[in-house]
Protein backbone atom coordinates (compact mmCIF):
# COMPACT_ATOMS: atom_id res chain seq x y z
CA UNK A 1 0.00 0.00 0.00
CA UNK A 2 0.96 3.63 -1.00
CA UNK A 3 1.79 5.77 2.13
CA UNK A 4 -0.24 9.40 0.59
CA UNK A 5 1.14 12.39 1.06
CA UNK A 6 0.62 15.85 0.36
CA UNK A 7 4.05 18.40 -0.99
CA UNK A 8 3.32 21.56 -1.85
CA UNK A 9 6.67 22.95 -3.62
CA UNK A 10 6.71 27.03 -2.39
CA UNK A 11 8.75 27.77 -5.65
CA UNK A 12 6.15 26.85 -7.89
CA UNK A 13 2.86 27.82 -6.06
CA UNK A 14 1.39 31.12 -7.87
CA UNK A 15 -1.57 31.57 -4.91
CA UNK A 16 -4.51 31.43 -7.73
CA UNK A 17 -5.98 29.52 -5.06
CA UNK A 18 -7.28 27.03 -7.73
CA UNK A 19 -6.75 24.02 -5.11
CA UNK A 20 -9.14 26.32 -2.74
CA UNK A 21 -11.83 26.39 -5.40
CA UNK A 22 -11.61 22.69 -6.57
CA UNK A 23 -11.73 21.29 -3.18
CA UNK A 24 -14.94 23.19 -2.25
CA UNK A 25 -17.06 22.63 -5.25
CA UNK A 26 -15.89 19.02 -5.54
CA UNK A 27 -16.91 18.24 -1.77
CA UNK A 28 -19.96 21.25 -1.88
CA UNK A 29 -17.87 22.31 1.33
CA UNK A 30 -20.46 24.99 3.02
CA UNK A 31 -19.87 28.81 3.51
CA UNK A 32 -16.71 29.57 6.26
CA UNK A 33 -15.33 25.93 6.05
CA UNK A 34 -12.07 25.71 4.27
CA UNK A 35 -10.57 22.28 3.79
CA UNK A 36 -7.70 24.18 2.22
CA UNK A 37 -6.38 27.15 1.99
CA UNK A 38 -3.19 28.92 0.53
CA UNK A 39 -1.04 31.26 3.09
CA UNK A 40 1.59 33.90 1.83
CA UNK A 41 4.26 33.86 4.15
CA UNK A 42 6.60 37.22 3.48
CA UNK A 43 3.95 39.04 1.72
CA UNK A 44 5.48 41.59 -0.56
CA UNK A 45 9.14 41.12 0.83
CA UNK A 46 12.38 39.36 -0.44
CA UNK A 47 11.49 35.53 0.47
CA UNK A 48 7.64 35.96 -0.13
CA UNK A 49 6.28 32.29 -1.25
CA UNK A 50 2.88 30.88 -0.64
CA UNK A 51 1.76 27.54 0.67
CA UNK A 52 -0.93 25.63 0.09
CA UNK A 53 -2.24 23.56 3.20
CA UNK A 54 -4.63 21.56 4.58
CA UNK A 55 -4.33 18.32 6.68
CA UNK A 56 -1.18 16.85 5.90
CA UNK A 57 -2.47 13.10 6.87
CA UNK A 58 0.31 13.35 9.99
CA UNK A 59 2.13 9.82 10.80
CA UNK A 60 1.06 9.29 14.91
CA UNK A 61 -1.80 12.79 14.27
CA UNK A 62 -1.87 14.52 17.37
CA UNK A 63 -6.19 15.21 16.31
CA UNK A 64 -6.33 11.32 16.66
CA UNK A 65 -4.17 11.27 19.81
CA UNK A 66 -6.36 14.13 21.18
CA UNK A 67 -9.47 13.03 20.52
CA UNK A 68 -11.82 12.72 23.84
CA UNK A 69 -13.92 9.70 21.36
CA UNK A 70 -11.61 8.53 19.66
CA UNK A 71 -13.18 8.85 15.90
CA UNK A 72 -10.23 9.42 14.28
CA UNK A 73 -9.08 6.69 11.96
CA UNK A 74 -6.30 5.63 9.51
CA UNK A 75 -6.79 3.82 6.32
CA UNK A 76 -4.23 1.36 4.60
CA UNK A 77 -3.35 3.89 2.31
CA UNK A 78 -2.28 6.20 5.77
CA UNK A 79 -5.06 8.62 5.03
CA UNK A 80 -5.86 10.19 8.07
CA UNK A 81 -10.22 10.04 8.44
CA UNK A 82 -13.15 10.70 11.42
CA UNK A 83 -16.36 9.70 11.84
CA UNK A 84 -18.77 12.18 12.27
CA UNK A 85 -21.39 10.37 13.52
CA UNK A 86 -18.80 9.99 16.57
CA UNK A 87 -17.52 13.76 16.75
CA UNK A 88 -18.88 15.94 19.67
CA UNK A 89 -17.40 18.96 18.70
CA UNK A 90 -15.37 19.85 21.20
CA UNK A 91 -12.27 21.36 19.08
CA UNK A 92 -9.41 19.36 20.95
CA UNK A 93 -8.32 18.24 17.80
CA UNK A 94 -7.66 22.03 16.29
CA UNK A 95 -5.87 23.17 19.23
CA UNK A 96 -3.47 20.18 18.45
CA UNK A 97 -2.96 20.55 15.16
CA UNK A 98 0.03 22.18 13.64
CA UNK A 99 -1.71 22.92 10.37
CA UNK A 100 -4.88 24.82 11.49
CA UNK A 101 -6.69 21.82 9.44
CA UNK A 102 -9.91 20.78 11.56
CA UNK A 103 -12.75 23.72 10.29
CA UNK A 104 -16.54 23.86 12.56
CA UNK A 105 -19.96 24.44 10.53
CA UNK A 106 -20.69 27.04 13.42
CA UNK A 107 -19.39 29.82 15.16
CA UNK A 108 -20.20 27.50 18.21
CA UNK A 109 -20.58 29.34 21.26
CA UNK A 110 -21.58 27.65 24.08
CA UNK A 111 -19.84 24.70 22.42
CA UNK A 112 -22.04 23.91 19.52
CA UNK A 113 -19.59 23.97 16.97
CA UNK A 114 -21.08 21.25 15.12
CA UNK A 115 -18.82 18.09 13.84
CA UNK A 116 -15.30 18.87 12.54
CA UNK A 117 -15.10 19.01 8.89
CA UNK A 118 -11.33 18.08 7.38
CA UNK A 119 -9.57 17.44 4.21
CA UNK A 120 -10.58 13.76 3.72
CA UNK A 121 -7.51 13.38 1.14
CA UNK A 122 -10.54 13.02 -1.57
CA UNK A 123 -11.33 9.57 0.49
CA UNK A 124 -14.86 10.35 2.06
CA UNK A 125 -15.41 8.95 5.75
CA UNK A 126 -16.39 5.33 7.30
CA UNK A 127 -19.65 5.29 5.55
CA UNK A 128 -20.23 2.58 2.12
CA UNK A 129 -17.92 3.71 -1.00
CA UNK A 130 -19.47 6.60 -3.24
CA UNK A 131 -22.83 6.60 -1.50
CA UNK A 132 -25.21 9.31 -0.67
CA UNK A 133 -24.60 9.32 2.86
CA UNK A 134 -21.03 9.37 2.57
CA UNK A 135 -21.41 12.61 -0.26
CA UNK A 136 -23.19 14.39 2.41
CA UNK A 137 -21.34 13.71 5.38
CA UNK A 138 -17.52 13.98 3.79
CA UNK A 139 -17.66 14.89 0.21
CA UNK A 140 -16.90 12.93 -2.80
CA UNK A 141 -14.15 9.75 -2.70
CA UNK A 142 -11.93 10.14 -5.38
CA UNK A 143 -9.81 7.51 -3.91
CA UNK A 144 -11.89 4.73 -3.99
CA UNK A 145 -12.06 5.20 -7.68
CA UNK A 146 -8.67 5.26 -7.79
CA UNK A 147 -8.09 9.15 -8.38
CA UNK A 148 -5.93 11.59 -6.37
CA UNK A 149 -7.19 14.09 -4.43
CA UNK A 150 -8.56 17.28 -7.05
CA UNK A 151 -6.80 20.05 -5.74
CA UNK A 152 -3.42 18.35 -7.01
CA UNK A 153 -4.89 17.43 -10.32
CA UNK A 154 -6.14 20.71 -10.45
CA UNK A 155 -2.91 22.54 -9.60
CA UNK A 156 -1.91 24.12 -12.93
CA UNK A 157 1.65 24.81 -12.22
CA UNK A 158 1.52 21.50 -10.62
CA UNK A 159 3.41 22.77 -6.84
CA UNK A 160 1.29 21.23 -5.09
CA UNK A 161 1.29 17.41 -5.78
CA UNK A 162 -0.49 14.26 -3.79
CA UNK A 163 0.33 10.48 -3.96
CA UNK A 164 2.15 8.26 -2.12
CA UNK A 165 5.07 9.56 -0.34
CA UNK A 166 8.34 7.91 -2.25
CA UNK A 167 7.04 9.60 -5.56
CA UNK A 168 6.26 12.77 -5.01
CA UNK A 169 9.40 13.22 -2.93
CA UNK A 170 11.39 11.84 -6.02
CA UNK A 171 9.91 14.22 -8.07
CA UNK A 172 10.36 17.22 -5.80
CA UNK A 173 14.28 15.82 -5.33
CA UNK A 174 14.45 16.26 -8.93
CA UNK A 175 13.22 19.19 -9.54
CA UNK A 176 15.08 21.10 -6.67
CA UNK A 177 18.19 19.28 -8.49
CA UNK A 178 17.83 20.60 -11.93
CA UNK A 179 16.62 24.48 -10.85
CA UNK A 180 19.25 24.29 -7.93
CA UNK A 181 17.04 25.64 -4.73
CA UNK A 182 14.05 25.19 -3.37
CA UNK A 183 12.45 25.57 0.08
CA UNK A 184 11.90 22.85 1.47
CA UNK A 185 8.86 20.51 1.34
CA UNK A 186 6.52 22.43 3.45
CA UNK A 187 4.97 21.00 6.64
CA UNK A 188 6.96 17.66 6.54
CA UNK A 189 9.31 17.57 9.55
CA UNK A 190 6.21 18.37 11.29
CA UNK A 191 3.37 16.05 9.71
CA UNK A 192 6.19 12.75 8.83
CA UNK A 193 9.11 13.87 11.12
CA UNK A 194 11.19 13.67 7.73
CA UNK A 195 11.82 16.16 5.07
CA UNK A 196 13.22 15.61 1.66
CA UNK A 197 16.62 15.18 1.35
CA UNK A 198 18.24 16.58 -2.06
CA UNK B 1 2.26 39.55 16.53
CA UNK B 2 2.60 38.43 13.11
CA UNK B 3 5.06 41.21 12.12
CA UNK B 4 6.86 40.52 14.62
CA UNK B 5 7.64 36.75 13.90
CA UNK B 6 8.36 37.62 10.21
CA UNK B 7 10.43 40.66 11.48
CA UNK B 8 12.25 38.33 13.58
CA UNK B 9 12.38 35.82 10.77
CA UNK B 10 14.15 38.69 8.37
CA UNK B 11 16.65 39.63 11.04
CA UNK B 12 17.91 36.12 11.99
CA UNK B 13 17.95 35.09 7.97
CA UNK B 14 19.98 37.91 6.65
CA UNK B 15 23.59 37.23 7.84
CA UNK B 16 23.02 33.97 6.45
CA UNK B 17 22.20 35.19 2.92
CA UNK B 18 25.29 37.67 3.61
CA UNK B 19 27.21 34.72 4.13
CA UNK B 20 25.97 33.02 0.57
CA UNK B 21 26.55 36.39 -1.58
CA UNK B 22 30.53 36.56 -0.18
CA UNK B 23 30.99 32.99 -1.09
CA UNK B 24 30.01 32.11 -5.22
CA UNK B 25 31.80 29.16 -4.75
CA UNK B 26 29.79 27.28 -2.56
CA UNK B 27 28.71 24.23 -4.44
CA UNK B 28 25.19 24.04 -5.19
CA UNK B 29 25.20 28.01 -5.26
CA UNK B 30 21.95 28.74 -7.27
CA UNK B 31 22.24 30.29 -10.36
CA UNK B 32 18.70 32.05 -10.25
CA UNK B 33 18.55 35.29 -9.02
CA UNK B 34 15.15 35.00 -6.50
CA UNK B 35 17.30 32.94 -5.02
CA UNK B 36 20.02 35.25 -3.84
CA UNK B 37 17.34 37.23 -1.80
CA UNK B 38 17.21 36.50 2.02
CA UNK B 39 16.15 32.52 1.93
CA UNK B 40 13.59 33.03 4.68
CA UNK B 41 10.96 30.79 2.83
CA UNK B 42 12.64 27.88 3.63
CA UNK B 43 10.74 26.23 5.54
CA UNK B 44 13.19 24.88 8.13
CA UNK B 45 14.79 28.45 8.23
CA UNK B 46 11.42 29.87 9.19
CA UNK B 47 10.97 27.41 12.10
CA UNK B 48 14.18 28.12 12.96
CA UNK B 49 13.89 31.59 13.03
CA UNK B 50 10.53 31.89 14.87
CA UNK B 51 11.79 29.33 17.83
CA UNK B 52 9.27 27.71 18.49
CA UNK B 53 6.66 30.31 17.32
CA UNK B 54 3.89 29.97 14.64
CA UNK B 55 4.68 30.24 11.21
CA UNK B 56 1.68 32.79 9.68
CA UNK B 57 1.53 34.59 6.38
CA UNK B 58 -1.39 36.66 4.60
CA UNK B 59 -4.60 34.73 4.04
CA UNK B 60 -7.68 35.36 1.33
CA UNK B 61 -10.47 34.17 3.06
CA UNK B 62 -12.34 35.69 5.80
CA UNK B 63 -11.41 33.12 8.27
CA UNK B 64 -8.01 35.37 9.51
CA UNK B 65 -6.95 32.81 11.97
CA UNK B 66 -6.44 30.18 8.50
CA UNK B 67 -3.55 32.62 7.84
CA UNK B 68 -1.63 30.48 10.89
CA UNK B 69 0.35 28.12 8.99
CA UNK B 70 2.30 26.02 11.16
CA UNK B 71 1.62 26.42 15.38
CA UNK B 72 4.15 24.13 16.84
CA UNK B 73 2.35 24.65 20.22
CA UNK B 74 -0.25 22.38 19.43
CA UNK B 75 2.56 19.48 20.01
CA UNK B 76 3.18 21.07 23.72
CA UNK B 77 -0.60 21.20 24.05
CA UNK B 78 -0.93 17.00 23.05
CA UNK B 79 1.74 16.24 25.11
CA UNK B 80 -0.10 18.04 27.89
CA UNK B 81 -3.15 16.84 27.72
CA UNK B 82 -2.15 13.33 26.85
CA UNK B 83 0.44 13.14 29.31
CA UNK B 84 0.73 15.37 32.10
CA UNK B 85 -3.15 15.99 32.38
CA UNK B 86 -3.42 12.36 32.46
CA UNK B 87 -1.02 11.59 35.07
CA UNK B 88 -1.67 14.43 37.25
CA UNK B 89 -5.45 14.01 37.23
CA UNK B 90 -5.22 10.29 37.70
CA UNK B 91 -2.72 10.80 40.59
CA UNK B 92 -4.94 13.73 42.12
CA UNK B 93 -7.96 11.81 41.86
CA UNK B 94 -7.36 7.95 42.97
CA UNK B 95 -4.40 9.45 45.26
CA UNK B 96 -6.79 11.43 47.33
CA UNK B 97 -9.52 8.28 47.17
CA UNK B 98 -6.07 6.07 48.48
CA UNK B 99 -5.71 8.36 50.93
CA UNK B 100 -9.12 8.99 52.53
CA UNK B 101 -9.19 4.94 53.23
CA UNK B 102 -5.49 4.65 54.88
CA UNK B 103 -7.29 7.34 56.86
CA UNK B 104 -10.52 5.61 57.57
CA UNK B 105 -8.96 2.87 58.40
CA UNK B 106 -6.13 4.04 60.94
CA UNK B 107 -8.83 6.46 62.72
CA UNK B 108 -12.31 5.35 61.88
CA UNK B 109 -15.25 7.44 62.12
CA UNK B 110 -14.36 10.55 64.04
CA UNK B 111 -17.42 10.30 66.62
CA UNK B 112 -19.10 13.12 68.68
CA UNK B 113 -17.53 12.97 72.25
CA UNK B 114 -19.70 12.29 74.88
CA UNK B 115 -22.20 11.49 72.49
CA UNK B 116 -25.59 13.07 70.79
CA UNK B 117 -27.22 15.63 73.47
CA UNK B 118 -30.31 15.72 71.93
CA UNK B 119 -30.07 19.16 72.12
CA UNK B 120 -29.32 21.23 68.36
CA UNK B 121 -28.41 24.10 67.26
CA UNK B 122 -28.77 25.93 63.54
CA UNK B 123 -25.47 25.64 61.73
CA UNK B 124 -26.58 26.81 58.26
CA UNK B 125 -29.55 28.86 57.04
CA UNK B 126 -32.09 27.66 53.77
CA UNK B 127 -30.40 29.98 52.05
CA UNK B 128 -26.68 28.55 52.42
CA UNK B 129 -27.65 25.05 52.48
CA UNK B 130 -29.49 25.62 49.04
CA UNK B 131 -26.89 27.91 47.24
CA UNK B 132 -24.10 24.97 48.61
CA UNK B 133 -26.77 22.12 47.02
CA UNK B 134 -26.48 23.83 43.75
CA UNK B 135 -23.02 24.96 43.95
CA UNK B 136 -21.89 20.87 44.69
CA UNK B 137 -25.02 19.14 42.40
CA UNK B 138 -23.20 21.26 39.76
CA UNK B 139 -19.60 20.65 40.93
CA UNK B 140 -20.38 17.04 40.68
CA UNK B 141 -21.50 16.94 37.06
CA UNK B 142 -19.16 19.24 36.05
CA UNK B 143 -16.32 16.89 37.59
CA UNK B 144 -17.84 13.84 35.72
CA UNK B 145 -18.32 15.13 32.54
CA UNK B 146 -14.82 16.85 32.72
CA UNK B 147 -13.20 13.90 33.64
CA UNK B 148 -14.75 12.16 31.05
CA UNK B 149 -13.06 14.07 28.28
CA UNK B 150 -9.59 13.31 29.42
CA UNK B 151 -10.33 9.51 30.74
CA UNK B 152 -13.43 8.53 29.12
CA UNK B 153 -12.10 7.06 26.34
CA UNK B 154 -9.79 4.90 28.22
CA UNK B 155 -12.50 3.72 30.88
CA UNK B 156 -16.07 4.30 30.05
CA UNK B 157 -15.83 3.68 26.26
CA UNK B 158 -14.09 0.32 25.98
CA UNK B 159 -17.01 -0.57 28.46
CA UNK B 160 -20.52 0.91 26.36
CA UNK B 161 -18.60 1.28 23.22
CA UNK B 162 -18.46 3.92 20.66
CA UNK B 163 -21.77 5.43 19.91
CA UNK B 164 -23.24 4.92 23.54
CA UNK B 165 -20.22 6.84 24.62
CA UNK B 166 -19.98 9.69 21.91
CA UNK B 167 -23.83 10.41 23.24
CA UNK B 168 -22.58 10.27 26.86
CA UNK B 169 -20.27 12.29 26.14
CA UNK B 170 -22.22 15.10 23.73
CA UNK B 171 -24.80 15.51 26.98
CA UNK B 172 -21.86 15.44 29.06
CA UNK B 173 -20.71 18.39 26.98
CA UNK B 174 -23.63 19.99 27.15
CA UNK B 175 -24.49 19.95 30.94
CA UNK B 176 -20.32 21.18 31.24
CA UNK B 177 -21.16 24.19 29.27
CA UNK B 178 -24.57 25.50 30.65
CA UNK B 179 -24.24 23.92 34.27
CA UNK B 180 -20.84 26.51 34.47
CA UNK B 181 -23.62 29.68 35.00
CA UNK B 182 -25.69 27.95 38.02
CA UNK B 183 -22.15 27.18 39.40
CA UNK B 184 -20.37 30.41 38.77
CA UNK B 185 -23.58 31.90 40.83
CA UNK B 186 -23.54 29.63 43.36
CA UNK B 187 -19.77 30.82 43.46
CA UNK B 188 -20.25 34.10 44.27
CA UNK B 189 -23.11 33.69 46.68
CA UNK B 190 -20.99 31.26 48.80
CA UNK B 191 -18.31 33.99 48.58
CA UNK B 192 -20.73 36.88 49.63
CA UNK B 193 -22.08 34.45 52.50
CA UNK B 194 -19.33 33.15 53.93
CA UNK B 195 -16.24 35.29 53.38
CA UNK B 196 -16.47 36.81 56.82
CA UNK B 197 -16.57 33.64 58.80
CA UNK B 198 -13.58 32.39 56.40
CA UNK B 199 -10.65 35.18 57.07
CA UNK B 200 -7.81 33.95 58.45
CA UNK B 201 -6.61 34.76 62.08
CA UNK B 202 -4.90 33.53 65.25
CA UNK B 203 -7.47 30.76 65.85
CA UNK B 204 -6.59 28.92 62.09
CA UNK B 205 -2.50 28.99 63.35
CA UNK B 206 -3.09 27.62 66.99
CA UNK B 207 -5.81 25.06 65.03
CA UNK B 208 -3.08 23.73 62.64
CA UNK B 209 -0.56 23.93 65.22
CA UNK B 210 -2.33 20.83 67.18
CA UNK B 211 -2.97 19.17 63.93
CA UNK B 212 -6.46 20.32 63.79
CA UNK B 213 -9.51 17.88 64.05
CA UNK B 214 -8.49 15.35 61.79
CA UNK B 215 -4.58 14.35 62.31
CA UNK B 216 -4.20 15.62 65.90
CA UNK B 217 -6.07 14.51 68.91
CA UNK B 218 -7.20 17.32 70.79
CA UNK B 219 -10.05 19.18 69.87
CA UNK B 220 -8.39 22.85 69.18
CA UNK B 221 -10.16 25.91 69.26
CA UNK B 222 -12.28 26.85 66.40
CA UNK B 223 -14.94 29.19 65.77
CA UNK B 224 -17.97 28.70 62.94
CA UNK B 225 -14.95 27.44 60.25
CA UNK B 226 -11.48 25.57 61.13
CA UNK B 227 -8.52 26.17 58.97
CA UNK B 228 -9.35 23.35 57.54
CA UNK B 229 -12.52 24.18 56.13
CA UNK B 230 -11.86 27.49 55.83
CA UNK B 231 -8.59 26.27 53.47
CA UNK B 232 -11.70 24.41 51.37
CA UNK B 233 -13.80 27.77 51.00
CA UNK B 234 -10.75 30.05 49.56
CA UNK B 235 -10.04 26.19 47.08
CA UNK B 236 -13.33 26.27 46.32
CA UNK B 237 -13.88 30.15 45.43
CA UNK B 238 -10.63 31.25 44.32
CA UNK B 239 -10.38 27.67 41.84
CA UNK B 240 -13.53 28.06 40.66
CA UNK B 241 -13.52 31.38 39.67
CA UNK B 242 -10.18 30.65 37.75
CA UNK B 243 -12.13 27.28 36.10
CA UNK B 244 -15.12 30.17 35.59
CA UNK B 245 -13.08 33.02 33.87
CA UNK B 246 -10.76 29.90 31.64
CA UNK B 247 -13.92 28.18 31.56
CA UNK B 248 -15.59 31.18 29.71
CA UNK B 249 -13.03 31.32 27.39
CA UNK B 250 -13.40 28.39 26.20
CA UNK B 251 -17.02 27.87 25.71
CA UNK B 252 -16.70 31.02 23.28
CA UNK B 253 -13.71 30.15 20.89
CA UNK B 254 -11.63 32.56 19.68
CA UNK B 255 -14.17 35.04 20.52
CA UNK B 256 -11.45 36.26 23.72
CA UNK B 257 -7.96 35.24 22.82
CA UNK B 258 -5.90 33.49 19.69
CA UNK B 259 -5.20 30.12 19.91
CA UNK B 260 -2.21 29.86 22.31
CA UNK B 261 -4.89 31.52 24.78
CA UNK B 262 -7.16 28.89 24.33
CA UNK B 263 -4.68 26.32 24.88
CA UNK B 264 -3.57 28.19 28.11
CA UNK B 265 -6.90 28.22 29.02
CA UNK B 266 -7.21 24.41 28.88
CA UNK B 267 -4.62 24.00 30.50
CA UNK B 268 -4.99 26.24 33.97
CA UNK B 269 -8.63 24.89 33.55
CA UNK B 270 -8.13 21.52 33.85
CA UNK B 271 -5.02 21.57 36.48
CA UNK B 272 -7.13 23.48 38.81
CA UNK B 273 -10.42 21.41 38.26
CA UNK B 274 -8.33 18.26 39.08
CA UNK B 275 -6.74 19.34 42.31
CA UNK B 276 -10.38 20.52 42.79
CA UNK B 277 -11.97 17.66 42.27
CA UNK B 278 -9.11 15.74 44.61
CA UNK B 279 -9.80 18.43 47.42
CA UNK B 280 -13.64 18.15 46.91
CA UNK B 281 -13.70 14.61 47.73
CA UNK B 282 -12.12 15.15 51.03
CA UNK B 283 -14.62 17.41 51.53
CA UNK B 284 -17.27 14.87 50.75
CA UNK B 285 -15.61 12.25 52.74
CA UNK B 286 -15.33 13.89 56.21
CA UNK B 287 -18.53 15.59 55.33
CA UNK B 288 -20.44 12.50 54.98
CA UNK B 289 -18.93 8.86 55.81
CA UNK B 290 -15.46 10.33 58.09
CA UNK B 291 -17.60 12.17 60.96
CA UNK B 292 -20.83 11.78 62.93
CA UNK B 293 -23.23 14.43 63.01
CA UNK B 294 -21.36 16.64 60.63
CA UNK B 295 -23.69 15.92 57.27
CA UNK B 296 -26.57 17.34 59.16
CA UNK B 297 -24.95 20.40 59.01
CA UNK B 298 -25.52 20.44 55.53
CA UNK B 299 -29.64 18.70 55.35
CA UNK B 300 -31.38 19.55 58.12
CA UNK B 301 -29.08 22.80 59.16
CA UNK B 302 -29.30 21.50 62.90
CA UNK B 303 -26.38 20.15 64.19
CA UNK B 304 -26.19 18.33 67.74
CA UNK B 305 -25.11 20.75 70.21
CA UNK B 306 -22.42 17.92 71.39
CA UNK B 307 -21.29 18.03 68.10
CA UNK B 308 -20.73 22.08 67.65
CA UNK B 309 -19.27 22.36 70.60
CA UNK B 310 -16.45 19.91 70.18
CA UNK B 311 -15.72 21.13 66.46
CA UNK B 312 -16.67 24.90 66.57
CA UNK B 313 -16.61 25.85 70.35
CA UNK B 314 -15.70 29.83 69.84
CA UNK B 315 -18.86 29.79 67.29
CA UNK B 316 -21.21 27.85 69.71
CA UNK B 317 -20.08 30.69 72.56
CA UNK B 318 -21.25 33.15 70.25
CA UNK B 319 -23.89 32.00 68.96
CA UNK B 320 -24.94 31.59 73.04
CA UNK B 321 -24.14 34.82 73.24
CA UNK B 322 -26.08 36.10 71.02
CA UNK B 323 -29.00 34.63 72.56
CA UNK B 324 -29.68 32.07 69.53
CA UNK B 325 -29.24 29.33 71.89
CA UNK B 326 -29.53 25.50 71.07
CA UNK B 327 -33.58 24.30 70.66
CA UNK B 328 -34.64 22.03 73.14
CA UNK B 329 -35.53 18.36 71.88
CA UNK B 330 -39.27 17.66 70.84
CA UNK B 331 -40.40 16.12 73.90
CA UNK B 332 -38.59 18.77 76.34
CA UNK B 333 -41.06 20.58 79.00
CA UNK B 334 -40.70 23.82 80.56
CA UNK B 335 -39.51 24.44 84.01
CA UNK B 336 -41.91 23.25 86.62
CA UNK B 337 -44.31 21.69 83.72
CA UNK B 338 -44.01 18.23 85.31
Amino acid sequence: MARMKFLLDAERCIECNACVTACKNEHEVPWGINRRRVVTINDGKPGERSVSMACMHCTDAPCAAVCPVSCFYTTADAVVLHDKDLCIGCGYCFYACPFGAPQYPRVGNFGSRGKMDKCTYCAGGPQADNTQAEYIQYGSNRLAEGKLPLCAEMCSTKALLAGDGAVIAQIYRERVQRRGYGSGAWGWRTAYRETVAI
Amino acid sequence: MRALFLAAALLVAVPVAGQAQTNPNVSGTPTNPTSMLPPVADELEVIKALQGGRVAGRITIPDQQAASLIQPGGRSWREFHNVTLAWVGGIAVLGMLALLVLFRLMKGRIPVEGGLSGRTIQRFNLLERANHWMVASTFIILALSGLNLTFGRHVLLPLVGPEAFTAISQWGKYAHNFLAFPFTLGIVVMLLLWVKDNIPNGTDARWLKAGGGLVGHGHPDSGRFNAGQKGIFWITVLGGAAVAVTGYILVFPFFFTDIAGMQLSHIIHSIVSVVMIAVMLAHIYIGTLGMEGASDAMTSGQVDLNWARQHHNLWVEQEMAKGRGATPPAGAKAAGGD
